[in-house]
């Protein structure tokens, strides 16, 4: 298809945006949908590619974690000498419908959402949640963690998968966000909202599901512990909706943003998978006692596919609870932050009415040429890890894209249209 | 020792904590503290942290836990109160603007919709680029910006002429658009004058004089001191004496220019002359010697604003109006102090000197520029310190004593110094108190020509208001009371210098004849846009220097600040990139 203009041809990506239907239809184990998980020991991480050596101290402790989940070693050493070793194939998430928080580490056996975004037929994948404390997305990797993947493996996704079955249509995400974000959900450092609405969405079926009584308390107790629960769902909507927007393969609307701790990587609808990476950032924020801004690792995770989505950070306005890990600051910082990143984006999403914002739609659609032209980085909500391996979140801010990524991009798709 | 207290049933959110966490934990005497709600997996922080107790088990999750490691168990009182304190005191007093500030044109038009004008102080390199843009939008432009180059402000104005738009400007220091004052500019009552002006100090004086003598100004136009130069053709300038022509509440036309090219003027005369409303018109440095039909020229900047009052009030026209008062007390002269120094931070104002010395001395009333000096002559100089050559890597000296002080003590050195010719441009954007700033270097400098056996009489006007900030009245008399003569306006300050050395100007009688016969037509039709911009306050977008907000929003006219920056950070070839990606 051919535009007249660079604008007219974003515009398609946007309304390609706009038109989404994400679903969460299912809930699988990720080799029944990743069929490269099939394919020798193969672990999924987040952002662009990277090089077991230039992974995160945090990173590498997931893979560790991720070796001993799959059962390919019994102890942290076997594990880590077997990575090294080049023994086991590294596949960034997003290469393969599936995007991933923090580490992003994903491997054969995890349970991953599946979404399904019917106005485009395609679907994308994310693990779950697995809440705050000694997780593996940190880079945790001890008894409690394996053991924690263990059940959501044997009864957590197998519990929801056959709840969702019950549901006639699927859940319809648009719906969940659109109700969640006038509650003062941002959906990614606060998705409280979200979960209570998905918890309350998804209850009735999975009262109906044939278990054990146990377990299906503990699920309920689970789903209703994790605050955090449904950033996963949103970031697997937003892939799929992203993803179903970049069929465009037009335009200068970035259609992803990530980070694997070494690179921040994005790409941009019109020049469909590849990756413009620079350095990643460090995020600045707050931490919990005992840490500072010298431990944190540099930048991760897939989860800024919720900013690319117009969301996260770009909507601070719609969650003032989160709006201090900016700074000192309360609504009007809030305020200033998403003003500012409309700067950057091309218009305003309907489907995401923010009520604190006088009722306008969330940001759509970030144009890589207005990154470029006012040098106003997106900004992205995110936890932060130890950059060790194993200690887990320290803390949460934000963090911002570096601007090279942009230019890097817009310069590869002027020589692709033979204009330089 | 590790302390631990509950507050049950105290639920805060995480962030709070963590805020609350970091204020506490300044607190001398203390060797750590965390403040977390009693969650499972905050108890594991908590364990992580070395600050893991016994009692923090029985906490629950809506029960908030402050454990503190002290050797001073008296601390932990200071950290429970201080704790109580800040969660009683989460209010965050912010600094609210009452204008939106945007970084791109794009979200400058949806903050303001109804946006008419862009007032464009950017680095002159890029002025004309964003003029351009403004243009696009539908907007008129006002140049602040210096240093855009002739061929693009013909090209600007070409291009706003056809789409009914104006320029003003470039190096446009001034206007007042319906009673708001724009960029550097005074606050002057409104009335029935209508002012276009190709200087910006020519527009303040006649502007100030007007209000002064209690009338009013409807709008004052500038056009870019180059408007009437031959390849421009006075664009601007014919566009808004249209403008002014069709505007109701404009009764009276005042035309201000410095000396413009044959061509362009003799055009601009026969437009005058075509309009139905009385004009009187300036081109400093053409000495007038009657006044023809509806247009009467005036020879100074006073003259110009006093024959304007008297049109606006239905009075007969004098023949001349210079004849102020040039009275100076007695100075005592050595024989060799016979020139005067005038230093001027204003331009034309300067140049006004220049003309009144000159012809004074008999050599005649055009302008020459020599080696920064816009009159230098038998130890004469007249200089606008405000002209690109000092203002290098320094500030204006409207707005920095610093230029003129050095000036003023070298002038009081020269023994041939007769007499210091000063003017004081106050209004917004100008010096919050020049006087109190300069008078020091004017005491010191006049001291030591005195302690060297020579008086020198220093001799100031202020052009401004008394609804000016700085206010008319004060500075005129912190001046006065230094000891400085000061005149009512320049016209009568030049003259009195003029009168301390023996010499004087001879005025023309100007008679009223007919206008000559005009066999030209003019369309003088004004576009939509224009008619909008004069019949409402503007609304503006003000691109750059964000201290002009402060008139505009003071005079109740709308504004959103741009904050802009060089396009990709000023990388040439990432803005290549930008325009091919269109």
């Amino acid at each position: 298809m051919n535009y007249n203009s660079m604008d007219e041809a974003n515009r398609a990506v946007l309304d390609k945006i706009v038109g989404s239907a994400p679903f969460l239809v299912d809930v699988v184990p990720a080799k029944e949908k990743i069929k490269e998980l099939n394919e020798g020991k193969v672990i999924l991480h987040a952002g662009p590619p990277v090089a077991w050596e230039n992974m995160t101290g945090p990173m590498q402790g997931s893979c560790i974690g991720a070796a001993l989940f799959e059962g390919w070693a019994e102890t942290g050493e076997e594990a880590e000498r077997m990575l090294a070793n080049g023994e086991v194939k590294f596949i960034p998430c997003h290469h393969v419908n599936t995007v991933g928080p923090m580490g992003g580490i994903t491997s054969a056996n995890f349970p991953v959402l599946v979404v399904e975004n019917r106005s485009d037929g395609n679907e994308a994948y994310c693990i779950m949640n697995e809440g705050i404390g000694k997780v593996l997305r940190f880079g945790a990797y001890s008894d409690e963690v394996i053991n924690r993947l263990n059940w959501m493996r044997d009864i957590l996704g197998p519990t929801l998968s056959k709840a969702i079955k019950l549901t006639e249509d699927g859940l319809n995400i648009n719906v969940m966000m659109a109700k969640a974000i006038t509650m003062g959900d941002e959906f990614h450092q606060r998705n409280i909202a979200s979960s209570l609405i998905f918890l309350k969405e998804i209850s009735p079926f999975v009262v109906q599901v044939d278990m054990d009584d146990n377990d299906r308390k503990d699920v309920i107790q689970f789903l209703a512990d994790t605050d955090q629960f449904f950033l996963n769902i949103a970031m697997a909507a937003g892939k799929s909706v992203m993803d179903g927007a970049r069929m465009i393969e037009a335009g200068t609307v970035v259609t992803a943003m990530c980070r694997n701790g070494y690179e921040f990587g994005i790409r941009i609808s019109g020049m469909g998978d590849q990756w413009f990476t620079a350095p990643v950032n460090t995020p600045q924020g707050l931490f919990f006692t005992g840490y500072d801004q010298d431990m944190a690792s540099p930048d991760m995770g897939d989860s800024a596919i919720t900013e690319t989505l117009g969301v996260g950070g770009f909507a601070m306005i719609a969650a003032p609870g989160v709006t201090r890990f900016v700074g000192a600051g309360g609504f009007d910082d809030a305020l200033k932050t998403s003003n500012e990143m409309t700067e950057i984006c091309i218009d305003h999403n309907p489907n995401f009415s923010i009520p604190t914002w006088d009722f306008q739609g969330a940001c759509l659609g970030i144009d890589a040429r207005k990154v470029v032209e006012t040098g106003i980085e997106p900004v992205i909500n995110t936890g932060i890890a130890h950059k060790d391996a194993g200690v887990g979140q320290i803390g949460a801010g934000t963090v911002r894209a570096p601007k090279a990524c942009f230019e890097k991009a817009l310069e590869a798709y002027a020589e692709k249209l033979g204009l330089i | 020792m590790i302390h631990t207290i509950i507050k049950k049933n105290s639920y805060q959110d995480s962030i709070n904590l963590m805020l609350l966490t970091n204020a506490v934990s300044a607190t001398e005497g203390i060797n750590k503290v965390q403040v977390m709600m009693g969650t499972p997996a905050n108890k594991d922080i908590f364990k992580s942290a070395g600050l893991y107790t016994e009692e923090l088990e029985k906490a629950e999750s809506n029960d908030m836990a402050i454990v503190v490691d002290t050797d001073d168990e008296s601390k932990v009182a200071e950290i429970l109160a201080k704790a109580d304190e800040y969660l009683e005191n989460q209010a965050i007093s912010g600094d609210s603007e009452t204008f939106e500030t945007v970084r791109t044109w794009d979200r400058a038009t949806k903050a303001q919709p109804n946006a008419n004008l862009a007032l464009i102080s950017v680095p002159g390199q890029y002025a004309a680029e964003e003029a351009d843009k403004a243009l696009d939008l539908g907007l008129h432009a006002f140049m602040f910006s210096d240093n855009v180059s002739l061929e693009d402000e013909v090209k600007l104005k070409k291009k706003a002429h056809e789409k009914g738009l104006m320029v003003m400007g470039p190096d446009s220091g001034t206007g007042i658009l319906d009673g708001v004052p724009i960029a550097f500019a005074n606050v002057v009552n409104k009335g029935k004058i209508g002012v276009v002006g190709a200087s910006g100090t020519g527009i303040q004086e006649v502007t100030t004089i007007i209000d002064r003598l209690g009338e009013g100004v409807s709008h004052a136009i500038g056009t870019g001191g180059r408007d009437l130069n031959e390849a421009i053709g006075a664009i601007t300038m014919m566009d808004a004496i249209k403008a002014l022509e069709a505007h109701q509440q404009t009764d009276i036309i005042a035309v201000i220019s410095k000396p413009p090219a044959k061509e362009v003027r003799d055009e601009v005369v026969e437009l005058l002359h075509n309009v139905s409303k009385p004009v009187v018109a300036i081109f400093l440095g053409e000495k007038p010697t009657q006044y023809e039909g509806n247009v009467y020229q005036a020879y100074t900047l006073e003259e110009t604003a006093r024959i304007a009052v008297d049109l606006a009030r239905g009075n007969e026209i004098k023949p001349d109006y210079n004849d102020g008062d040039h009275e100076a007390k007695t100075i005592n002269l050595k024989p060799e102090q016979t020139a005067i120094k005038g230093l001027y931070s204003g331009g034309t104002l300067a140049s006004e000197a220049a003309v009144l010395i000159s012809d004074a001395m008999g050599l005649g009333s055009g302008i020459k520029n020599e080696e920064g000096f816009v009159l230098k002559h038998e130890g004469h100089e007249v200089a606008d310190l405000g002209d690109d050559m000092y203002t290098q890597g320094k500030p204006h000296p409207m707005i920095d004593p610093e230029t003129r002080a050095s000036f003023i003590e070298k002038a009081a050195e020269d023994e041939k110094t007769a007499v210091i010719l000063l003017d004081f441009v106050i209004g917004y954007g100008s010096h919050a108190d020049m006087p109190s700033a300069l008078i020091p270097s004017i005491n010191k400098a006049v001291a030591a020509a005195k302690e060297k056996g020579r008086e020198i009489a220093v001799i100031a006007s202020v052009c401004g208001t008394n609804n000016d900030p700085q206010n008319y009245q004060d500075q005129k008399k912190q001046l006065t009371e230094a000891g400085i003569i000061v005149k009512d306006n320049n016209n009568q300050a030049v003259r009195t210098a003029l009168s301390v050395i023996g010499l004087q100007v001879e005025d023309a009688q100007k008679a009223h004849v007919d206008a000559p016969e005009s066999t030209r037509t003019f369309d003088l039709t004004v576009s939509e846009a224009v008619q909008t911009l004069l019949n409402n306050k503007p609304t503006v977008i003000n691109v750059g220097v964000k201290s002009f907000t402060d008139a505009i929003i003071g005079h109740g006219g709308r504004v959103v600040q741009y904050d802009w920056r060089p396009i990709a950070g000023g990388n040439e070839r990432m803005r290549k990139i930008l325009n091919l990606l269109k």
